[in-house]
């Protein structure tokens, strides 16, 4: 599906959390999440905490959408 | 006797479903029915010495640790050969299968087959690695997988000389093998040829590399000012799933209208997917889908705007060409709408 | 344009004091065949030996194979431009002498040739294993440059070959193959519904070794251009290259060039085979890419439906492959192409060196890097110790036993590109 959205022309970034699936699929911007059935949360931690922890995880991918790269490329912190 | 350990995920060792995925790696007392049939295919030539298992959510985030306990409970069993699946296309037990495969034969020493849908994530990333039989792409295709992984097995074990993997029915890997054809080259160009001409099937004999990478696009300048549409696999819909939405092999995908909408409660949104747990993601949907952040960083002026439709597909057993399908299709209108820059959550 | 092929079928060779064919017998004078070879003051010595299928002979370093041909009606003579005048051969009757040739060996500039066993593991790879082989051994002034020793050997190679080949000129063939190709508004009128085939044959031209000559012509300095099919019956193309020689065509597989054959015997019934067009494969990007514009225009002024493509060697000529086959698809003719693999010795590694989505239907040759053992024969023809150096081989590959361990491109013809084997991957 990334690939797709690249090819027109959208910059995309793909939160998963089985990154070599998301580099063999061919994404380009990935973002490494928490565990496949919460991939932006945590269960254990209260609301807030886990609110954070998801904003940290949203920023990051933002913050790929705003840098150039050159292939594919993994954004681990 | 020839020795094998099967492994197998929790589903098959009759733990449980995906409430039961997060299970660590345990070697079984008794073997399970599915490797019962297994035996049954060698024909008395081999004995599947012990069953091995894990959870698929376990193992996708354990790994290292998950491996390496698999590893040790193979070993114990000094068998010359391990059989990984049937996973069919289920994704986490494809990826787990071949890895366990992989690993077995590259740090043990010891020959693996595994077995899957040729569209299983789990195929392309270990099919070089092990020899994979292509399977069909859910249970059905048991009683076609189990005899041909079993005769691939014995034939490996006993070093005879392995065939093209047409011959074996095993996902081609990548390597290339020496065969001899019945008619020469010359001849086979000009049938092949005449049923390109005739709009017949046709199988050439080197498919071209896929090079189908794209090239990423340029960064978003500024994304204070960029507007930006979620989209996810996982399956995420308005309660109830109003457009029925499988929960896996989606025939369709679903755009939902998230305007006002500034949390994903459990009273409102749900997952549809069947592939994963569902408990985390119908109790706050925003682990999958993250509009409470996304709506608070819009109003902090940290993006521009939060597009005002999400697109929202269930990736579990859909096959690439659906998947490719439906993305085209979301991603034309994300332009039309004038969106920037894409989001896209997996699970 | 018609061609009749009469097969003079040739199953033993044997010296005798006077050359002739009796019955299935090729008897050759030595002396006589020397002298032949020696008349080219550039070459200072030659020896003469056979031989046959099933024995424990090894031939290398091979130059080039060549079938013994005379042309007995019709205008022209076989080689032309090299043996007789350029007049356009192609047409009346030739004879064939069916189940021999005429192989040059040699130490031929130094390195890089080929292997051909008549016998043992070797011997399934290459077509010459089957024949009865008339080789030549020839040895150069040493004082001589690589280019003037290399033509030198061509030559012989012809001259001897058509030597063989006038044995036949009396003689009636029982068996006589047709080949009849027609001009392009007879090809319209008599098969108006058949779709219109033509081949696109890509010969080798990137230098001394690599080189390869129509009507007496190096094609490195040819545009592309157009041949009748029958044309190449008579010795229209010959062989000026055998390094890694496995890819390579020798002037045998031009002379019994399997594709034109195959479309031969569709003519008229699925298909109408309009013709063949040659192009080069040079080492400027400019010339390749003038080379296969001029492929694909052709094609389009053809009018033609389909056309099969043949590659000869790898690496960069894999580029004029790609350049040929997309070019020609994009003028929205269907294409098939025929090449070979460098896969590596496990077969795991990238097969040709350029790739494209248009080359949908590929026929090939097999992965010329497969590593091969060829058990010890009790007899070799030329230069043993040469093995280390040929292209395949590797230092090393001549095992103290007198076995080779080598890639399967030290053996010529091997991985033939114009289809010439069962042998495939995939």
């Amino acid at each position: 599906m990334v690939k797709e959205m690249e090819r027109a022309g959208l910059p995309t970034v793909h939160m998963c959390t089985v990154v070599p699936i998301s580099l063999t699929v061919g994404a380009n911007r990935i973002v490494p999440a928490i565990a496949i059935p919460h991939p932006l949360g945590n269960p254990v931690l209260d609301h807030e905490e886990e609110k954070k922890l998801r904003r940290g995880l949203v920023e990051k991918a933002l913050k790929s959408l705003e840098t150039e790269v050159d292939g594919q490329t993994v954004f681990e912190d | 006797m020839i020795k094998i350990v099967h492994y197998i995920n929790q589903f098959y060792a009759g733990v449980g479903g995906e409430d039961k995925a997060d299970v660590g790696p345990e070697k079984m007392a008794t073997i399970p029915p599915i490797s019962n049939a297994l035996k049954a295919q060698f024909k008395g030539e081999a004995d599947v010495v012990a069953t091995v298992y894990c959870g698929d959510s376990y193992f996708a985030e354990n790994t290292e640790a998950a491996l390496e306990s698999i590893l040790a409970y193979i070993e114990e069993e000094k068998p010359d050969l391990v059989v990984t699946g049937p996973a069919f296309n289920a994704g986490r037990y494809g990826v787990a299968a071949g890895n366990i495969a992989a690993a077995v034969t590259e740090k043990l020493g010891i020959k693996s087959i595994s077995g899957m849908y040729i569209e299983n994530p789990g195929a392309d990333m270990f099919k070089g690695k092990t020899y994979i039989v292509s399977t069909r792409n859910s249970a059905v295709g048991m009683k076609d997988a189990l005899p041909l992984m079993a005769k691939l097995a014995l034939k490996l074990v006993k070093g005879e000389e392995i065939g093209s993997a047409e011959e074996e029915g095993y996902i081609s890997r990548g390597v290339r093998v020496p065969v001899w054809e019945k008619e020469r080259g010359a001849r086979r160009a000009v049938n092949m040829l005449l049923n390109k001409l005739n709009g017949e099937e046709y199988i050439t004999e080197f498919p071209m590399p896929m090079f189908d990478k794209v090239d990423p696009n340029a960064a978003i300048k500024d994304i204070t000012k960029a507007k930006v549409a979620l989209v996810t696999s996982g399956g995420i819909v308005p309660k109830g799933n109003p457009d029925h939405i499988e929960s896996s092999s989606a025939s369709h995908y679903g755009k939902y209208d998230i305007d006002g909408v500034s949390d994903l409660t459990a009273e409102t949104f749900q997952t549809a997917h069947g592939g994963y747990d569902p408990v985390y993601a119908n109790d706050d949907a925003d682990r999958v889908l993250p509009v409470d952040i996304m709506r608070d960083l819009e109003k902090e002026g940290k993006i521009g705007k939060l597009h005002r439709y999400y697109y929202s597909t269930v990736g579990n057993g859909t096959s690439v060409a659906n998947s490719k399908k439906y993305a085209e299709e979301i991603a034309k209108e994300l332009v039309a709408d004038g969106v920037d820059a894409v989001i896209l959550t997996s699970t | 344009m018609k061609l009749e092929l009469g097969l003079i079928k040739i199953e033993d060779i044997q010296f005798a004091s006077e050359s002739k064919i009796d019955g299935t017998t090729l008897f050759v004078d030595k002396e006589t065949v020397k002298k032949i070879v020696l008349e080219d003051e550039v070459l200072v010595s030659c020896d003469v030996d056979i031989a046959k299928p099933g024995e424990s002979v090894r031939i290398t370093p091979v130059k080039d194979v060549i079938e013994p041909r005379v042309k007995v009606e019709g205008t022209g003579g076989v080689f032309p431009g090299w043996m007789h005048k350029v007049d356009t051969v192609g047409s009346g009757r030739t004879n064939v002498l069916k189940g021999c040739a005429v192989v040059t060996a040699g130490k031929v500039v130094g390195f890089q040739e080929g292997i051909i066993d008549m016998s043992g593991e070797g011997a399934k790879y290459t077509p010459f294993s089957k024949l009865n082989n008339l080789v030549l051994i020839i040895e150069p002034d040493e004082s001589k440059d690589q280019h003037t020793y290399e033509k030198a050997l061509r030559l012989a190679g012809l001259r001897v070959a058509t030597y063989l080949g006038e044995l036949a000129r009396e003689l009636s063939a029982k068996e006589v193959k047709t080949f009849e190709s027609c001009t392009i508004p007879e090809g319209i009128e008599k098969y108006p519904g058949l779709p219109r085939v033509a081949y696109v044959l890509m010969l080798q031209s990137q230098g001394l070794l690599h080189d390869t000559y129509v009507y007496g012509v190096d094609i490195k300095q040819s545009l592309t251009t157009m041949l009748m099919p029958t044309e190449i019956f008579d010795g229209a193309i010959i062989s000026g290259n055998c390094v890694s020689a496995c890819d390579k065509n020798t002037t045998f597989h031009h002379q019994n060039n399997p594709v034109v054959e195959e479309l031969f015997a569709e003519h008229g019934k699925t298909i109408n085979f309009v013709g063949v067009i040659i192009t080069n494969e040079n080492v400027y990007l400019a010339d390749k890419e003038r080379s296969s514009n001029w492929s694909a225009k052709m094609c389009k002024f053809l009018g033609v439906d389909g056309v099969i493509i043949s590659q000869e060697g790898f690496g960069n000529p894999d580029t004029d492959l790609i350049m040929n086959c997309k070019k020609i698809e994009a003028e929205g003719i269907k294409t098939v192409i025929i090449t070979d693999e460098y896969a590596g010795r496990d077969g795991a590694s990238q097969s040709l060196a350029d790739a494209d989505k248009a080359a949908d239907a590929v026929v090939t040759g097999g992965n010329a890097n497969v590593v091969i053992k060829l058990p010890k024969m009790d007899k070799i023809i030329g230069h043993i110790e040469a093995v280390d150096i040929i292209a395949g081989g590797w230092d090393g590959s001549l095992q103290e036993d007198g076995s080779i361990e080598a890639e399967l491109q030290v053996i010529t013809g091997a991985t033939n590109e114009m289809g010439f084997n069962c042998y495939s991957a995939r």
